[in-house]
């Protein structure tokens, strides 16, 4: 006879997130796993009536972690609808405020939600746990002193390029609303020189460039032994707890591309262990409803896509949707981004063992040592003087998408006006394909089908957290 | 000689998290350790605490009790009813009780309850969708008008009604602040304005200090986006109009919105979600605009911005219409 457990308040993560497993007749290893995401704010109605240039004031409050991401996307789909291009300066300024967004996102997941799941007293025997207890504990630990200012200092580029952080309306559909002069410059320069310093002083305690040229699994457990840094304290850890063997998902990966620098593409098993990495039709994507607290036709593209609620549907069981690409659930999110553009440590680990923890947390890391030299160069291709920002018009009438990589993966955000108002504005984040629900296939979201088979129950190691946290859950974008 | 220790629960409601994301910005010192300086320490954030599942829950339920003491009640995110009174947009996880719920309960336990943000304050966004069809409130304002979930008699275990640090996001410096002056000094009815809002913060006006400020005086402004001008005759910026000290205390160390080259939306102001018309335009009767700075009458701001105009120098009247400046100001020839 199985039983079912409900975990929550789930911690740690950005927004609520409850968790109901079902476990074997031993209650000991999860057979089937249902992910809830019990907040529902409703922001694609909040949209709706306004008039268009109102959603870059009002998307970035979906949320305060991937806030600017919110407004690229907006601004994005807002300039497709206007025909406009922003000027070289006004995207590189727009590339840089994303940029820092999504770095120091990767920064406070792997610090604050994490990393101190490492600290819990289940692991008090291993070799490792006291220096990562020390390090990591929850608001105590010695890390905590250094990454919040280092944190804090690095968005200090965006009190510079946009104001300030959170909730910026300086990415516009034209470019950016701050010139930079050539004194802000050199400052801005300084500031990212300090934030390289801390990467490679504590995080990785090697140069950004050195931890890139890492080639396979094999040279990054051997580059990790002995080194101090918390990239190799973590990897230590891991290896220790066989993280990369935990947390597959269905191994079919999704990105939009970012930067014109990582691809977009989706990157599925093909025959014989083989994969194959396929340009994304986005005409493919569509949103399912059926265990979602939501009613109308079961799926709907999103250009077409509905939002109304029904808190009393049977089979229901979270606010979320499903999104699917051609039907089938994608994982996203930084893995997914560096295994398209073929970065090779990360294929060379999941070749091995298939999207993992481990894998996971090493490709947001690996992000910063990959993104932070191109923002050194992104800063030095801006010419003070040159136009940010472009007068923008738009239609009366029209449809757009606007397509931006978030830190946590893909987001997405389907609008269209008429009558110079939003008549439908519908948002697909990365949270809502990782942590989605069943849809009407049955077919278990990425995160459900990770969790299945996992140690559970009452003397059970956190091994559900880590796999949980690694695909570093925002649940507030979740916003249906 | 060490300062009592002052215990704070912090609860997040429908928001977004941005102002837990904003206040890890605090500057100079990292947060834990500037808190713990005044004696300030979390019993349980949920973006930050250890606890997760039945420890948290346990935890929660003891302050609920009374058998875990604390001092100050943090909620973030507005209080979401909804639907039909159910509280089902949002539960607590692991608990199947609605969040407002939870915070009904604990707010009646705590010796200050502060509002932290927008929508704790007023309700936000949520509250501010045509029908309110979420039920959003704030804890002790529906929009403008006193009630909320907590109601408009409430006053905590100090004597005080709900502490409002308004903003959308807070700046780390008000909650720090405020909870700093409640560990070392406590703080009274007279210390905060007429909707609750520390006093500390909210007595100056967005517009005061505001970099664009010689561009103000000659009303220079700007046309589009990017121009350096003052924004509020085209592009819907309520500096003069908003109660916060935005352009004196820097976002990140350096920002603000009117430096970043945007207009002030007035998110410390309740009801700024839904002005009435774009949030980037000013609206304008006969080409005045209609929402003037406080304090000042109409006839008078008319005659002064047609005097100031017509004397704008030069310099001022081009730079406000650019990206970056064309004309420098003069070097004073002869002076001694």
């Amino acid at each position: 006879m199985s039983r079912r457990i409900v975990l929550g308040p789930f911690n740690r993560v950005e927004g609520d997130l409850e968790l109901s497993l079902d476990l074997d007749a031993d209650g000991r290893s999860v057979t089937a796993a249902r992910v809830n995401s019990p907040l529902f704010r409703g922001f694609e109605q909040i949209l709706v009536g306004r008039q268009p240039l109102d959603a870059l004031a009002i998307v970035p409050r979906i949320c305060g972690i991937c806030s600017v991401a919110q407004s690229a996307a907006a601004a994005q789909a807002l300039a497709q609808l206007a025909g406009v291009t922003p000027p070289p300066n006004g995207q590189l300024a727009q590339r840089l405020v994303q940029a820092t967004e999504n770095l120091a996102d990767h920064l406070t997941h792997f610090y604050l939600f994490f990393m101190p799941d490492f600290a819990h007293p289940a692991y008090a025997g291993r070799p490792w746990h006291a220096a990562v207890a020390g390090r990591f504990r929850a608001g105590s630990g010695s890390a905590v002193g250094e990454v919040l200012p280092a944190r804090a200092r690095f968005f200090h580029l965006t009190g510079f390029l946009a104001g300030r952080w959170p909730h910026t309306l300086a990415l516009q559909p034209g470019g950016s609303t701050k010139a930079m002069s050539s004194a802000e410059r050199i400052r801005l320069l300084a500031i990212l020189r300090e934030f390289r310093a801390f990467l490679e002083q504590t995080l990785f305690g090697d140069a950004l460039e050195a931890v890139l040229a890492l080639p396979d699994a094999d040279a990054l457990q051997a580059w990790a032994a002995g080194r101090a840094g918390d990239l190799p304290l973590f990897l230590r850890a891991a290896a220790d707890l066989g993280l990369e063997r935990v947390g597959q998902a269905y191994e079919r990966y999704l990105s939009f591309g970012a930067y014109d620098l990582l691809p977009a593409g989706i990157r599925q098993p093909g025959a014989n262990g083989a994969f194959t990495v396929d340009r994304l039709e986005t005409e493919k994507i569509s949103e399912d409803i059926r265990h979602s607290w939501l009613t109308g036709p079961d799926t709907l593209p999103p250009a077409q896509g509905e939002t109304l609620v029904d808190a009393d549907k049977a089979d229901a069981y979270t606010w979320c949707k499903a999104p699917r690409y051609a039907d089938q659930p994608a994982e996203t999110g930084a893995l997914a981004r560096q295994l398209l553009a073929g970065q090779p440590l990360l294929g060379d680990l999941v070749a091995r063992h298939g999207a993992s923890v481990t894998a996971r947390v090493v490709a947001r890391l690996l992000e910063l040592a990959l993104i932070v030299p191109q923002m050194e160069d992104w800063l030095r291709a801006i010419v003070p003087g040159e136009a940010f920002c472009l007068p923008v018009e738009l239609p009366d009438s029209g449809e757009a998408c606007g397509q931006v990589e978030a830190a946590r993966g893909s987001l997405g955000h389907w609008l269209s006006v008429r009558r110079g108002h939003l008549e439908r504005y519908q948002i697909i984040a990365p949270t809502t394909w990782n942590f989605s629900p069943r849809d009407r296939h049955d077919q278990p979201g990425p995160l459900e089908h990770a969790l299945v088979g996992l140690p559970a129950g009452p003397d059970a190691p956190p091994t559900v957290q880590h796999v949980v946290r690694s695909f570093d859950p925002c649940m507030v974008c979740t916003v249906h | 000689m060490p300062a009592p220790t002052v215990k704070v629960l912090w609860l997040q409601g429908g928001g977004c998290g941005g102002c837990t994301q904003s206040l890890l910005c605090h500057e100079p010192r990292p947060l834990f350790a500037e808190l713990a300086g005044a004696g300030i320490e979390f019993v349980w954030h949920p973006a930050l605490a250890a606890e997760s599942d039945h420890d948290a829950l346990a935890l929660l339920a003891a302050c609920a009790d009374g058998s875990q003491p604390f001092d100050v009640l943090c909620v973030e995110g507005a209080m979401l009813r909804g639907p039909g009174g159910s509280g089902r947009f949002q539960r607590l996880g692991g608990s199947g009780e609605a969040l407002h719920s939870w915070v009904s309960r604990l707010a009646v336990r705590a010796r200050w309850v502060l509002a932290v943000g927008s929508c704790t304050a007023w309700g936000g966004f949520s509250a501010n969708t045509p029908g309110n069809p979420l039920e959003a409130c704030g804890l002790q304002y529906e929009v403008d008008t006193p009630g909320g979930l907590l109601g408009a008699d409430f006053r905590s275990a100090a004597g005080l009604p709900v502490i409002n640090l308004a903003g959308c996001p807070v700046h780390p410096g008000w909650v720090v602040d405020t909870l700093e002056k409640l560990a070392l000094e406590g703080l009274t009815v007279e210390e905060l304005d007429e909707l609750g809002r520390p006093l500390l913060y909210a007595e100056q006006l967005v517009h005061h200090g505001c970099p664009r400020n010689e561009y103000y005086e000659f009303k220079a402004s700007a046309q589009k986006p990017a121009d350096l001008g003052c924004l509020m005759e085209n592009l819907g910026c309520k500096g003069t109009q908003t109660h916060a000290d935005c352009s004196l205390r820097p976002w990140n160390g350096q920002g603000s919105c009117l430096r970043g080259g945007y207009a002030c939306i007035a998110c410390t102001e309740p009801g700024f979600e839904a002005p009435g018309h774009a949030f980037q335009q000013t609206p304008k009767l006969a080409g005045i605009p209609t929402g003037l700075p406080v304090d000042m009458p109409k006839a008078w701001f008319v005659a002064l911005a047609a005097l100031s105009k017509s004397a704008t120098p030069k310099r001022v009247r081009e730079n406000a219409v650019g990206d970056h400046l064309r004309v420098r100001p003069a070097i004073k020839k002869g002076q001694k």
